[in-house]
């Protein structure tokens, strides 16, 4: 860990996963939260408007914690990727500031009035802000995933004269194909880590018997979305991924598998774990022909192993490569599992009284955060050794004049700082829970503020 | 096209300075000012819906910084390595001592997040300013086009200059003033009672300070960096910049004088634009002076490729109308004087 470019790397990768948490947390519940507000708005029933503002608590807290944990990635780009910035900011400087413009003004404007505003707005204005926060965050994860795609598969651009990257085609840039199908398996993580923090809060009343007619809401409102969401996100997005991977990426794919041989009829690795050394898998356990079949849709093709390609080409951290994708492919299972079981008790009707079922939605709450890091660090470990993928090298991205040590100073002061905020959230958020939704329940002292025209 | 998106950026810089600017100044002010929980709360009402969007200008400017500058937004930010880092700290501790604070009411609570808001608002002021002031006196560019600056060396102009010398210090301090007294004016204006009259009273007190601190600085950087007086030479038209801000410092004396409250925080926003482009004509056609001319970044060098910024003026465009409108509708949803309710949730419960 003492070169510069090995502290840069963990540096974004500790401030981007931890930023991580929030956004798709704030993005799963955007959506979640316009449709109680949709609810609220054609039943005329209080009781959706009341789970809206407890909700609306909880995504204020998350929101602004995104926020924070935001600025400091796109400023990384200069300050520890300066030479990265120098030869593509032409580019991906399009993406990043369209985020801006786009997505923050309308994300801030409309969550001050959505947080602020109920009584102002009125009952359609109301449902408009929610609408609008929905709109800006979801832009903003376009315009980030966009700025990703680029550098896992660049397009829309040429090399200038003074060796920088210059963008040539606009729409080439904003319509990847690798950026819309990563965009969807994005959000469908986003939406299933809602579904469950929701569906988990129900569960969490029905088994403490207290807020229950919120209980069944929140759980069917989790269930319901969470299933398409769970459903959608191995096919046809997360078989798309792998496709995009298995064409444009094939060392990628060969160290994500574990597989260093190229093999006819190739295995799909269930469990095992990789030797990079010995090149091999240990205490494989393996379907047969799978991967050949998942991959190319042939039980007979060919799927090219590591030792097919120049070391130079490999992933440098194929083992942590391999275990991120093998975790984030498990628990998307178990996300299917326990999400298409949870609907078929909901609608039997016996999903309130199914303790074991409940328990088991509670328990799963921060699953979708383990498996939506896993997802990006399988895309972000499996571009290496690539910066932009066949373009710029990691290792010549880095910020020349910026020391070893001084990334670890900011390193080192980013975590001390980001541990703080995750023990904050954590309890502001569970206080929020346990005060509840009903405000019959909230002490009088919870007063904030309201602001009215003189 | 360098040169329409050099000024391009600038103006956000300038949205950025003046939004964000009243929000920070009412930081810098909040423990001054507001003495009870119930006028601290007024103060944090006063910026509370709109903060997260002013903030939003730093943002979408350095996003535009960084597309339409690459080479630029390189350089400075890995010269700035420290002082960025710190700005970041600070905005963190900030934006989380005003969402957090109303969450809970406590003797042990509320306190510490005033402290904070009020403690990492004005470092801020000071900071941002130093990092203006940096910029004008120019960086130790070499020929590969980065450089380094640790915060401090020996507080002078020499060529190892630190982030910190006297001429930066002095650039901080006068930031730090100017938006007190523009914080002040805006807390004013958004008040009533004791924390409206403390907030008159000090920005009144602050005005005196950004005058002559102004003057004196102004003198400084005509003699430090020498491009600033060459473009006064040749382009006399630019003085229309400075005229402006020197309207609106006079204004804002003039309308407290008068005791009307927005025209008062409308003058300070005269003052604080003009001062910023006045700098930035002063500099033109540099984005990064060195420290030894010969290596400074220009507009024509720092820029990205012609096509790029062609389709970006396109959507710039378009995502300003947009952003414009927003901004007005939020204003206007949240005009008039603050009240702090004693019994309402605050999400119309």
């Amino acid at each position: 860990m003492g070169q510069a470019v090995d502290v840069h790397r963990l540096h974004f990768a500790f401030t981007i996963t931890f930023h991580y948490i929030f956004p798709q947390l704030t993005m799963g519940l955007a959506l979640l939260l316009v449709y109680l507000k949709t609810k609220a708005l054609r039943t005329g029933d209080e009781h959706y408007s009341r789970a809206a503002r407890f909700w609306a608590r909880i995504f204020g807290i998350n929101f602004a914690l995104g926020v924070v944990t935001g600025i400091p990635m796109e400023f990384q780009f200069g300050t520890n990727w300066a030479a990265f910035s120098k030869t593509a900011g032409g580019v991906i400087g399009q993406t990043l500031a369209m985020e801006g413009v786009f997505s923050f003004f309308l994300e801030s404007s409309f969550l001050g009035l959505f947080l602020f505003g109920e009584k102002k707005l009125g009952r359609m204005g109301h449902w408009w802000s929610a609408f609008l926060v929905f709109l800006g965050s979801w832009l903003s994860g376009y315009f980030i995933v966009a700025t990703d795609a680029w550098m896992q598969h660049p397009s829309g651009y040429r090399f200038g004269a003074n060796g920088a990257i210059e963008l040539s085609s606009f729409w080439d840039l904003l319509l990847n194909k690798w950026a819309l199908w990563q965009y969807a398996h994005t959000m469908l993580g986003a939406v299933q880590t809602g579904c469950f923090v929701m569906a988990g809060v129900g569960a969490f009343y029905l088994l403490t018997k207290r807020d229950e007619i919120y209980g069944r809401t929140f759980l069917r409102a989790g269930i319901l979305v969470g299933t398409v969401a769970a459903i959608l996100q191995l096919f046809p997005t997360g078989d798309m991924q792998g496709k995009l991977v298995a064409y444009h990426q094939q060392p990628t794919l060969a160290a994500m598998e574990g597989l260093f041989e190229s093999q006819e009829g190739a295995p799909l690795a269930i469990l095992g774990q990789p030797d990079v050394e010995k090149r091999k898998l240990d205490n494989p356990l393996e379907v047969p022909m799978m991967l050949s079949f998942l991959t190319y849709r042939q039980w007979r093709a060919n799927v090219k192993g590591l030792a097919d390609f120049p070391q130079t080409e490999w992933p440098d951290q194929i083992p942590l490569l391999y275990y991120s994708y093998h975790v984030m492919v498990g628990l998307g299972t178990i996300f299917i599992s326990v999400m298409v079981l949870a609907s078929l008790l909901l609608w039997r009707g016996k999903l309130y009284d199914s303790r074991w079922m409940l328990w088991m939605l509670m328990v799963c709450v921060p699953l979708p955060h383990i498996a939506n890091t896993a997802g990006w660090m399988t895309a972000e470990l499996g571009r290496q050794p690539w910066l932009i993928y066949g373009l710029m090298r990691t290792a010549s991205g880095i910020s020349p004049r910026v020391a070893a040590g001084n990334a670890w100073f900011t390193l080192i002061g980013f975590m001390g700082m980001y541990t703080v905020l995750a023990i904050l959230w954590l309890f502001l958020i569970y206080r929020e829970i346990a005060l509840g939704p009903d405000p019959g329940h909230r002490p009088t002292s919870e007063e904030a503020l309201v602001l009215a025209a003189e | 096209m360098g040169t329409i998106w050099f000024w391009l950026v600038a103006i956000m810089i300038a949205m950025y300075v003046l939004l964000d600017g009243f929000d920070l100044g009412a930081g810098a002010i909040h423990l001054l000012v507001a003495k009870t929980d119930e006028e601290r709360r007024q103060v944090l009402a006063s910026i509370g819906p709109v903060w997260d969007g002013n903030e939003v200008w730093l943002i979408a400017a350095g996003g535009t910084l960084y597309f339409a500058f690459p080479t630029l937004y390189a350089s400075a930010f890995s010269g700035f390595y420290l002082p960025l880092m710190i700005v970041l700290w600070l905005l963190i501790l900030r934006g989380a001592s005003i969402e957090f604070r109303n969450h809970i009411e406590s003797a042990v609570w509320d306190p510490l997040w005033d402290f904070l808001f009020w403690g990492s608002s004005l470092l801020l002021a000071v900071f941002f300013g130093a990092a203006l002031g940096n910029v004008v006196r120019g960086v130790p560019l070499d020929s590969s086009g980065y450089f380094f600056e640790p915060l401090w060396t020996d507080f002078r102009l020499g060529d190892e200059t630190g982030i910190l010398d006297w001429y930066t210090i002095l650039v901080g301090v006068l930031a730090l003033l100017a938006l007190m007294m523009h914080g002040g004016l805006w807390v004013q204006m958004k008040t009533s009672g004791e924390v409206n009259t403390r907030a008159g009273k000090l920005a009144h007190r602050a005005w005196w300070g950004v005058a002559a601190l102004t003057a004196l600085v102004t003198a400084v950087t005509f003699r430090i960096q020498p491009q600033v007086k060459e473009n006064f030479t040749t382009w006399p038209w630019g003085f229309l910049f400075p005229l402006l801000a020197v309207a609106g410092i006079a204004g804002v004396l003039f309308e407290l004088r008068k005791r009307d409250e927005r025209k008062a925080f409308f003058a300070s926003c005269a003052y604080l634009a003009g001062m910023l482009t006045s700098v930035v004509f002063g500099v033109y056609p540099l984005v990064l002076p060195a420290r030894n001319p010969v290596y400074s970044l220009t507009v024509t060098t720092a820029k990205a490729g012609v096509y790029g910024l062609k389709v970006g003026l396109v959507w710039w465009v378009l995502g300003m109308i947009l952003a414009a409108g927003y901004f007005t509708f939020v204003y206007r949803s949240f005009a008039g004087k603050v009240v702090v309710g004693k019994d309402s949730h605050g999400y119309g419960d």
